[in-house]
């Protein structure tokens, strides 16, 4: 009886845009599932808002709905297309919430749709805290004791149960503001006092504190037959009190003894038998207190989570697929491992190498969020690195990180020996508090001979990691004294590398250089070997090609056969600027590149992402991404191309280095590449070429700066050279801001020169995406910003086709993209960024930026106009022509899509959300319609943004805007919302004759703008920006309405287009239509 | 101070490492264990003698040793390899750490060598006899005593491991473990019956289930004749696991096949196979074995699966099964014979190890399963 033939079409809901707590895991767990529910004969139908997905691709379901994910919307595809069965545990927290929400709203019983997997009683039954305390009790659990208190008396009830020292946590405050831990009972009555006074309702959870207390995970699988397994085993190097999410994980566990660990196994069973998920993956969290083994159950997801990516990567073993294949029916011992194919997927997968996942943090993005690291997850991506011991493991990944660490100091990064080392203070200071550089600081403590048991004592952290992290640091010590790099002899050499010592870093310990280091390591035979991940600690044969390069006796890869292969180089880990998009290029460059008969070669460390799974390449590296790790890949493989522009900035970072060390690289030349981001070369270019730039100049100190900005004139845009993604970039209107910003620049720039642009205010930003084989060029997508130029194009939203352009200036783009392709001979993908600004009601075309390789835009293009763009240029890059290809003119889709941009600001309470030239968005969602406003309409609602269709709206417009806020306000007022603004934009209003209240600023009492917040008073809010910063009224007033999640809109064109999308949403009915029918 | 040590296998091979145990030279079959958690309960796992045993899992002793997790009052195996041994370890249970232990009880160890490399061999060339040496570091020399040193096959190592006289066993399992199974509905405490325990180098948590479960206990040499466990008035009797190859146990085949109808009788491991010897059935050499602690067993009546521990080099021979049994249990990874049952007297066996330590529990109720049959 292998599977259900009662249902036959089922229903998977993806998990929506990147967010910080739900990357492309769920890409990948998703993919998976269609994957693996169509293989066996259901229809699969799809529902998940952001494009950049293989799961969204047209060929992974056979019904493929881009639609916002809220249950009416789902309910829509639901009444359209009549699945037998929803499968809610595949698309993260979101794709649970929305069944559950479908389930609550009686959409489930209505249509007869069948939750598998997990029903809604069940996933209540996990997620419900006091449903799930009682469950734990019930099988004999401990869960962390606590009890919500409203008065004082209660209080000290409380915590003569829970003791000291105690977690006080005041009920919905703003970003949990006034949780604290009290040590003393002196502290306790204060802590709760002023938290019953801050909480709203009164009330405070008074919390056992497990802070400190060791932090372990466990991967469950349960079957219909009741067969539960365990997958995985992770151990968290950071203790309770940091979330997971943030946590250095390393897998399996570590200091457990097997005592310990089935105890862990028994509660697993338990749990997931008792909470009732029927067949599945669930992830159970437990914490361990060092002292007496102590165990309490933590939480439970019964899902598909980020940790179960982590532990599918870890092991091999594809917890998706099978959770899948167990929803309709399937028992674990019925279906095969695919790794070593005798064997059965009923088994607990072992491993032989060590494990170790690190957090990848964006801060430097959110000066103002408070970079101390909680039970609130912070981090934006992560990367995983494989080696055979945990000191190997680790330096891999801290060097997979990509943050200037080549491994655990001896870098760039490190501060040891330099004018910035940290004294003793500094140092325990950042070990008593977790934050995203602790590792370094525990390096730093080291090296000036604290103990482990000090640094235990602060950190809490176990002393075998800790030990472990000496041992590297004594081989390193060790290794100086030598002082030279001839002085390194063959075991030296080969103890470094296994304890996963990069070639940088031995190169900065004895004064040498990474190229002389390694070519000595060559002459003296270290090189590394690739062992495979197989599940079974190589029990049985592997017939899964996934490995990872250690330093042993035996390599394991099979030698070159005739096909042709390629290198695909991935991104890294997720962040800000360098997300899915990305590997969404790599893996359509690996299916294009199958297709045509080559090997594809996979090299990426992001355990999240579908180019890691096992079946994506036909080898997988699970590798760092750098110039050493790519080198030692490309020696053992000798591919005929490798291609570099698909995975972001992260390979293109390596193309010089892999160029000279003469790796063939495939596509656009490295040349090129350079060229468009040499601003002389470029800029000579575009004056060539006949095109425009804005005018621009560089300075190289204060009275160069006063001098150039004279010449381009205001606003100007001021920046710092050689820093990436937007940081400390200004946009100036005059003079004393110009002096102003151009000093902090200088500041930033640490001895480089800043660079100033004309700032094109008021212009629109056009994107185009474009395809060329050196010969032809063919457009695949233009894309019109809706926001204005000087908003980040990452964190504009932008639609195809273009809405305000005029037909004559489109054509003046396509010429200047082609002019520039075959000046710059490109090889694959372009991407170029144009500026249209309208003078005297004449457009000028200004080229802001050119980009010789895959952008963030190629999977939207692609699902706008259901071109596959990284398959053409893939093949185009391994030299098919687009004559060929048939690939010749531009598509023209018939139907509006626009892409929006997706925030994390409520992760960082009381940063301003202002828009500007630093991107600061995680991730996109697509809307698609017939019209503009529609499209727009589900664009918002697919971002979060509920647009109102009554109630209040506040204005508040910078000087600069208040016609528009004239025109804003009439439109507001004919679709019968009330208005609120603040003095200035209140009197502009009342000029027009439009009814308006005015309320005070902030600075003026109450009742102000946060008060009709607080008491949810306000729909929706349209402020643009005198000034910015949180500090400022504004700034606060923005933060405020993040918290309170009120819709803020922060550009004159977004509030525009909002306007435009309320109208239709009154006049009209939002449809659904499926990807395939489009 | 790192003392160098060599592992050669009969087929020529020799890895060099670092010795971290005791000196001096040892020969043993060489052999790997997938478990990532147990190293000292299968250290001192009486079943591994004559044995070097590789731990596939690359990081072993960091939680060091203590007084519980033991099999038996001291190690019996040849020899013990790792890839990487803590120097450190962190536990609130140990009190000391591996390399001390090992020394202690003189058991030759081998890290630092590829062990991923040392175990795709053995599968693929099958377990091979081998000699770990701190002192002859002569590669021809240890290939050449590897050749002759005499293996496991046809040899009777149950002798080396099984007490000498008749014990009564009264330690009970840990606290922990006495939850789960009260958790899966097993009762503590409340068995009455007397059981004798045949013991062939048992592993110690197997008579702790009994104990736990409120039987009185009677540990007797794996040689013992059946008519004098006959008199000893038990309500069952129990065959334990232990080393090496069951065919030239032909004395414990004897005295089993005079107890079959007698009395009800429950065989783990050796055990099990040395029932099913008793009945007519014959055993065979596996390739390389099954030791670890991710094996899963079908369990044919129920469709259910256990993940189970495993310690075994034999295994019976299904077309050698005699009329009288059936199988009852079979391994998923390789279908071979994991259990069998006497058709007609109460009888069964399984060759995995339900008493766990280290591994999972999901077998335990096949103590609850004797435990009826003993209140018959």
């Amino acid at each position: 009886m292998p599977r259900r033939d009662d249902i036959k079409k089922i229903l998977i809901i993806g998990s929506g845009p990147i967010v910080i707590g739900q990357a492309c895991e769920f890409d990948y767990s998703g993919t998976q599932a269609c994957k693996a529910l169509r293989e066996e004969g259901y229809e699969v139908v799809l529902v998940n808002s952001n494009p950049a997905t293989i799961m969204t691709d047209p060929a992974t379901a056979d019904s493929t709905y881009i639609e916002p994910l809220t249950w009416q919307m789902v309910e829509k595809v639901i009444a359209k297309e009549r699945p037998c069965a929803l499968l809610p545990t595949l698309g993260g927290q979101t794709g649970l919430n929305v069944a559950m929400d479908l389930d609550a709203n009686g959409v489930l019983e209505k249509y007869g749709v069948e939750m598998i997997a997990a029903n809604a009683k069940v996933i209540a039954k996990a997620e419900e805290r006091d449903q799930f305390k009682l469950a734990m009790e019930k099988i004999g659990l401990d869960v962390c004791l606590g009890h919500v208190v409203h008065t004082m008396e209660e209080a000290r009830e409380a915590l003569a149960d829970v003791g000291l020292p105690a977690v006080v946590r005041p009920s919905f405050t703003m970003g949990g503001s006034g949780s604290a831990i009290a040590y003393n009972k002196d502290d306790f009555e204060v802590l709760c006092k002023s938290g019953l006074d801050q909480s709203p309702v009164t009330e405070v959870l008074v919390e056992e504190s497990i802070i400190g207390w060791k932090e372990y995970e466990m991967e469950v699988m349960r079957d219909a037959d009741d067969n539960v397994v365990i997958i995985c085993a992770i151990e968290n190097f950071d203790p309770m009190g940091v979330h997971t999410g943030d946590s250095m994980t390393v897998a399996p566990a570590q200091t457990l003894s097997d005592k310990e660990y089935q105890r862990m196994r028994d509660a697993s069973l338990a749990v997931i038998r008792e909470i009732g998920v029927e067949t599945g993956g669930s992830n159970i969290q437990f914490a361990i207190n060092p002292a007496d083994g102590r165990m309490i159950v933590i939480e439970m997801n019964p899902r598909v989570s980020r940790s179960s990516a982590l532990a599918s990567k870890a092991t091999g073993f594809p917890i998706a697929k099978i959770a899948a294949k167990l929803a309709v029916g399937y028992k674990l011992w019925e279906l095969p491992n695919d790794i070593t194919q005798k064997t059965k997927a009923c088994f607990e997968p072992t491993i032989d190498y060590v494990v170790t996942k690190v957090p990848r943090f964006a801060f430097e993005k959110f000066p103002e969020a408070d970079a101390t690291l909680t039970t609130q997850m912070k981090s934006v991506g992560e990367t995983m690195a494989i080696g055979r011991t945990f000191r190997e493991s680790l330096q891999k990944a801290m060097r997979g990180l990509e943050v200037g660490a080549f491994g655990l100091g001896s870098d760039s990064k490190d501060l040891w020996g330099t004018d910035e080392q940290p004294d003793e203070d500094a140092v325990r200071a950042k070990l008593g508090t977790p934050n995203a550089e602790r590792i370094f600081y525990l390096r730093y403590a080291l090296k000036m001979g604290m103990s482990i048991e000090q640094i235990h004592n602060i950190t809490h952290i176990d002393p075998w990691f800790l030990d472990h992290l000496l041992q590297i640091i004594e081989l390193e010590n060790e290794t100086r004294q030598l002082g030279a790099l001839e002085k390194i002899d063959f075991d030296q050499m080969l103890r470094l590398k296994r304890d996963g010592f990069s070639d940088r870093q031995i190169a900065t310990m004895v004064q040498s250089t990474e190229s002389k280091v390694r070519s000595y390591r060559l002459e003296q035979g270290v090189r590394p070997v690739f062992k495979s991940v197989d599940t079974c600690a190589a029990e049985f044969e592997a017939y899964t090609p996934y490995y990872y390069s250690t330093y042993e006796s035996e390599s394991e890869l099979p030698a070159k056969g005739d096909q042709k292969r390629v290198v695909i180089l991935g991104g890294g880990p997720n962040r800000i600027g360098q997300g899915i998009e990305f590997d969404y290029c790599c893996c359509h460059a690996s299916f294009a590149l199958r297709e045509i008969g080559y090997e594809s070669i996979m090299v990426n460390s992001n355990p999240e992402t579908v180019s890691t799974d096992y079946d994506t390449s036909d080898i997988l590296f699970f590798e760092p991404l750098t110039i050493e790790d790519v080198l030692n890949i490309c020696d053992a493989t000798n591919p005929d191309g490798v291609i570099v522009q698909f995975g972001g900035q992260t390979p293109l970072n390596l193309a010089r280095g892999l160029k000279e060390a003469g790796v063939p690289i495939i596509g656009t030349s490295v040349d090129t590449i350079e060229a468009a981001e040499d601003r002389e070369r470029f800029q000579a270019l575009i004056e060539e070429l006949e095109l425009r730039q804005p005018p621009s100049g560089i300075a190289r100190n204060m009275e160069e700066a006063r001098r150039e900005v004279e010449r381009i004139g205001y606003p100007a845009l001021v920046r710092p050279s050689f820093v990436l993604g937007g940081r400390a970039m200004e946009i100036c209107y005059d003079k004393v801001q110009f002096e102003r910003y151009v000093a902090e620049a200088f500041i930033v720039a640490d001895g480089q020169p800043v660079l100033i642009d004309h700032f094109l205010e008021g212009a629109t930003e056009v994107d185009v995406d474009a395809v060329s084989d050196g010969t032809d060029v063919v457009i695949m997508g233009i894309m019109e910003h809706i926001e204005e130029a000087g908003v980040h194009s990452g964190d504009s939203a932008c639609a195809i086709p273009a809405f305000s352009i005029a037909s004559e200036v489109l054509d003046e783009l396509r010429v200047a993209t082609e002019k520039l392709a075959r000046a710059l001979n490109v090889i694959g993908l372009m991407n170029i960024q144009f500026a249209i600004k309208v003078e005297d009601n004449v457009p000028t075309v200004y080229v802001l930026e050119v980009n010789p390789r895959a952008s963030r835009t190629v999977p939207f293009v692609a699902k706008a106009t259901g071109t596959p763009v990284a398959n053409i240029a893939t093949k185009v890059m391994v030299g098919q022509s687009l004559q060929q290809l048939g690939v010749t003119e531009e598509p023209k889709p018939r139907h509006v899509s626009i892409k929006e941009s997706v925030f994390p600001f409520r992760k960082f309470a009381g940063v301003d959300i202002v828009l500007g030239p630093e991107m600061r968005s995680t991730g996109e969602v697509m809307g698609i319609s017939e019209t503009f406003p529609l499209a727009f309409a589900k664009s918002q609602i697919a971002a979060g943004v509920t647009l109102p269709t009554q109630g209040n709206i506040f204005l508040s417009l910078s000087s600069r805007h208040k016609d528009s806020a004239a025109q804003l306000g009439k439109d507001l007022t004919a679709l019968g919302f009330n208005l609120l603004a603040t003095p200035g934009t209140a009197a502009r209003l009342q000029e027009e004759g439009i009814e308006v209240t005015a309320i005070k600023k902030l600075s003026e009492g109450h009742p102000n703008l946060i008060d009709y917040l607080k008491n949810e008073d306000v729909e929706l809010i349209m402020n643009t920006p005198n000034g910015k910063g949180a500090r400022t009224d504004e700034g606060k007033i923005r933060a405020a309405a993040v918290q309170q999640g009120v819709p803020c809109i922060t550009t004159v064109a977004a509030a525009g287009a909002a306007v435009r999308a309320m109208q239709a949403l009154r006049d009209d009915v939002l449809q659904v239509e499926p990807l395939q029918d489009r | 101070m790192i003392q160098t040590a060599k592992l050669a296998l009969e087929d020529g091979t020799v890895y060099t490492g670092e010795a971290f145990g005791a000196s001096g030279e040892i020969a043993g079959e060489v052999v790997f264990n997938t478990s990532m958690t147990g190293y000292q309960e299968i250290l001192t796992d009486p079943s591994y003698r004559g044995q070097i045993v590789t731990m596939t899992y690359p990081e072993i002793g960091n939680y060091g040793v203590n007084a519980e997790d033991v099999e038996h009052a001291s190690p019996s195996l040849a020899g013990f390899i790792v890839r990487e041994q803590s120097r450190v370890f962190s536990n609130y249970r140990a009190n000391g750490d591996l390399a001390a232990y090992l020394k202690s009880n003189n058991i030759v160890a081998l890290a630092g060598i590829d062990t991923r490399a040392l175990v795709r061999r053995i599968r693929q060339q099958g377990a091979m006899k081998g000699v770990l040496s701190t002192e002859d570091l002569n590669d021809d020399s240890l290939v050449n005593k590897a050749k002759n040193s005499p293996g496991l096959v046809g040899r009777d190592l149950v002798r080396e491991v099984m007490p000498f006289e008749i014990q009564s066993w009264d330690q009970n399992l840990d606290q922990w473990t006495e939850e789960e199974v009260k958790r899966q509905g097993g009762a503590i405490g409340t068995g009455k019956a007397h059981l004798v325990c045949m013991d062939f180098g048992m592993k110690w948590n197997i008579p702790r289930h009994f104990a736990s479960r409120g039987n009185q206990v009677t540990v007797v040499p794996g040689d013992t004749p059946a008519e004098k466990i006959l008199e000893l008035g038990g309500d069952g009797v129990f065959l334990s696991n232990g080393p090496g190859d069951p065919e030239p146990l032909d004395y414990a085949q004897k005295t089993i096949k005079e107890l079959i109808g007698k009395t009800p009788i429950f065989g783990i491991c050796l055990g099990h196979q040395l029932l099913s010897l008793a009945c007519g059935a014959k055993t065979f050499k596996l390739k390389f074995g099954h030791r670890g602690a991710n094996q899963p067993v079908l369990d044919l009546e129920t469709g259910k699966v256990e993940i189970t521990t495993q310690n075994h080099g034999f295994a019976v021979e299904e077309d050698s099964l005699p009329d009288c049994l059936e199988i009852t249990h079979r391994n998923l990874n390789d279908d071979t014979i994991a259990g069998v049952r006497h058709k007609e007297a109460t009888a069964f066996g399984v060759q995995h190890h339900p008493e766990a330590s280290s591994g999972p529990h999901d077998s335990h109720y096949l103590f609850d399963r004797f435990q009826k049959q003993l209140a018959k």
